[in-house]
């Protein structure tokens, strides 16, 4: 049958089982928009191609299908650009769709032409420019497959207008991808197996260290027996937290720049790292000179370009994780490490007593009671949160409890503000049943808070959580730490985000009293539309633990202990 | 160090760009990259010289076999191999100088290859250390202009890896080396 070039695009969204787009029309891509009329595919239109691309990852990492944004060229086109970088960065499965002149035109600097492929090089797993109707299914084929295995990633197809337009003969069977180069499948040597479990049975105080890599590759069972069986400890990455339960007697939590404090120790006086589908990230690893320096290492990720680019690793088993796993576990013997957990476990305790929850109450609201609160309140419950970037996104990591895997959607790799609300819009789509909370600060909300008018308008309950502290709260600690408390462009004015609530129609409240707010969580969980609320925690709180960077990952500013303080200011 | 790689790729625009890219995007310090056709009109060849230590090229053949359009890697340094460099040298050759420099050329084995009152174009092929040497005694006849081809390098041996290039996505394992074929320089 004789179809259009957008035609054939709809029709292979459709076989990749593509239910919903997020994306904004413009000219270049016009054609495919009016060819939307043959689809079922839902499309959400966003207020800006930045909110399309981070509502994709949100969808992608909610879900693990591959999620879609769509714009025309040129602006619309670099308006994507933070959204594809955050998704590479985090290894996110999107792809991008965008409207490209037509092809006679290309080069000629014509009206709203971008050399987008050539912008989106570095930071798209692959990128395709399709100029002729006849490419569009075999491309569509292949930017699925890219996009969703080996290491997940970005991919963005850039139609020429006349392709959209112009015909070809499509049978509409699907078309098997051929990339000929392109490897995802690799797997470790035997010799290299025996290696890793000479190094695990043979060590006295190992650790394991996991990360995105356990939920991309749907890891989480097999690591719990590995750590079960062998009683070791696991320590995940910010983006590998809900891969392995908190609640389990062997999660130290989240490791790194804000991380435990105990487990920052743990892995500075562990003598196996276990590193599983994590890559040793500057935020994690502090200064590599003194990283893990009696610790022998093992490093099991998909991609081998990871392998010894940050840390040196003593054996590399490059490959699935969840399949490097299941070969290893049959030969992993059990081993008790009673000492090893019992001295980890005497650093807790020395910890608990620094714990802002642990502190007599004065009266002031701080943020990780909001978060806290809204952990215990929604326990149990199937609840998603996405988080932004900076102070708020730290004390989310250390006091919302994450027990599944997909829970915890945020922007790790790159840190970009204006991540949460659209990144949320996304969830709720990909996961209308699960209730999603977008927990953001007031500087990354203002970036993308356009986009309540989506969220509104797709009729989708997220509840918006703006931990509002009146400053852009991580860059004024860093200020505050390092530079002498010059708070230089660090003071934020915001409007009234109540006011602004309402004119979008949305309920909102603003708390300032700690005990307002479990009934608020509560009232916000009952509610049947999205709820805004303006939390306005203490304004000069920080995140403790803090390594510095370029910090030995031992050397970490400690929230004063409150009882000493309290002697000293006696 | 200098590190050769000899790299097969799909033969599709934007390729060149691609592999330059990541060069540029990683840091990595190209001294020389050359791209040319082979036996098979789908894919090209390039010879790419880095300057890495060994675990900098391992993570250069690493990152390159990231890229979609990459088919096969291998890093020929220290193995048996031929590498040739081609050069081409307008030395300004007047009456006098005209006989010592073709003498030069002479025993360089290099070819003239054009005649101006004035000067004479010298073409040289070899290992980059002979082209060095025949500038090096020209150039005191004085060296007018001067274009290189950068490295192009083969394994010795039999077996080509042109045949291995094209393998199915997949296959993932490292192809073995022809270590069985002796060869000798001629």
């Amino acid at each position: 049958m004789i179809k259009t070039g957008s035609q054939i695009l709809w029709e292979c969204l459709e076989q990749q089982g593509v239910t919903t787009v997020f994306g904004y029309p413009g000219g270049a891509i016009l054609p495919a928009y009016d060819a939307l009329k043959y689809s079922n595919i839902h499309h959400v239109l966003v207020r800006h191609e930045q909110g399309a691309t981070h509502m994709a990852d949100g969808y992608a990492r909610a879900s693990g299908r591959v999620g879609v944004a769509i714009a025309t060229s040129g602006p619309g086109a670099t308006n994507m650009v933070t959204g594809i970088a955050t998704a590479m960065l985090d290894s996110s499965p999107i792809v991008c769709i965008t409207g490209q002149v037509g092809s006679k035109l290309i080069g000629s600097d014509a009206f709203q032409e971008t050399d987008i492929t050539g912008v989106t090089l570095p930071i798209t797993k692959h990128n395709y420019l399709v100029t002729h109707a006849d490419q569009v299914a075999r491309t569509i084929s292949e930017a699925f497959y890219v996009a969703s295995s080996g290491r997940p990633g970005p991919v963005l197809v850039d139609i020429t207008k006349d392709a959209q337009q112009s015909t070809c003969e499509f049978d509409g069977k699907p078309v098997t991808p051929q990339l000929p180069g392109y490897r995802p499948d690799l797997s470790p040597t035997p010799d290299e197996y025996k290696q890793a479990l000479d190094l695990i049975h043979s060590a006295k105080r190992p650790v394991i260290l996991a990360g995105h890599g356990i939920i991309l590759s749907g890891a989480m069972q097999e690591v719990r027996t590995f750590a079960e069986r062998n009683n070791i400890p696991v320590g995940l990455t910010l983006l590998g937290l809900g891969g392995f339960p908190a609640s389990h007697p062997l999660s130290l939590g989240m490791m790194g720049m804000h991380g435990e404090a105990w487990l920052n120790t743990t892995i500075q006086e562990a003598d196996l790292l276990i590193a599983l589908g994590m890559r040793f990230d500057d935020r994690v690893t502090g200064n590599l000179k003194t990283y893990a320096p009696n610790a022998k290492k093992i490093h099991i990720e998909i991609d081998r370009a990871e392998i010894n680019k940050n840390v040196k690793v003593d054996v590399a088993l490059v490959g699935d994780l969840r399949a490097v796993l299941r070969e290893l576990l049959p030969k992993v013997k059990s081993q008790d490490r009673h000492e090893w957990l019992a001295y980890i476990d005497r650093m807790k305790g020395d910890v608990a007593v620094r714990d802002i929850q642990n502190l007599p109450d004065n009266g002031h609201l701080y943020a990780a009671h909001v978060i806290n609160d809204i952990w215990r309140e929604t326990l149990g419950s199937d609840t998603i949160i996405a988080t932004d970037v900076g102070q708020h996104q730290m004390w989310e990591a250390q006091y919302f409890k994450h027990e599944e895997p997909r829970t915890l959607i945020t922007s790790g790799g790159l840190g970009t503000m204006g991540f949460a609300l659209p990144a949320a819009i996304g969830v709720k789509a990909a996961r209308p049943e699960a209730e999603v909370w977008a927990i953001v600060g007031d500087g990354g909300f203002q970036m993308t808070m356009a986009e309540l008018a989506t969220m509104v308008q797709e009729k989708l309950k997220v509840n918006i959580a703006i931990i509002n502290n009146g400053y852009l709260g991580m860059v004024r600690q860093w200020q505050e730490f390092f530079y002498d408390r010059n708070y230089e462009a660090t003071p934020l004015l915001s409007p009234n985000f109540v006011k602004q609530a309402d004119a979008y129609g949305i309920r909102s409240v603003a708390v300032t009293q700690r005990s307002e707010v479990v009934p608020t969580v509560q009232a916000t969980r009952k509610h049947s539309g999205p709820v805004l609320i303006d939390f306005q925690v203490e304004q000069e709180d920080s995140v403790y633990p803090m390594v510095a960077a370029g910090a030995s990952l031992h050397e970490m500013i400690r929230r004063p202990n409150p009882l000493e303080e309290t002697a000293a200011d006696a | 160090m200098l590190n050769t790689f000899v790299v097969y790729v799909e033969n599709k625009p934007g390729v060149l760009t691609r592999v330059a890219s990541l060069f540029r995007r990683r840091a990595f310090n190209i001294d020389s990259l050359t791209v040319g056709r082979t036996e098979k009109p789908e894919v090209s060849r390039m010879t790419i010289v880095v300057d890495a230590d060994r675990d900098q090229a391992m993570r250069v053949e690493a990152n390159l076999y990231k890229l979609v359009n990459v088919l096969f890697v291998e890093n020929i340094t220290g193995k048996a191999a031929i590498s040739r460099d081609l050069a081409m040298i307008k030395v300004a050759a007047t009456h006098d100088a005209r006989s010592h420099v073709l003498e030069l050329a002479n025993v360089f084995r290099a070819r003239v290859v054009d005649l101006a009152p004035e000067s004479l174009t010298i073409e040289i092929t070899g290992g980059e250390d002979k082209i060095d040497g025949l500038l090096e005694v020209l150039r005191p006849y004085g060296v007018l202009e001067m274009v290189r081809t950068g490295i192009v390098a083969m394994r010795r041996g039999g077996k080509s890896e042109a045949a291995i290039a094209s393998v199915p996505a997949g296959s993932g394992a490292e192809p073995a080396t022809p270590d069985d074929n002796v060869s000798y320089s001629v």
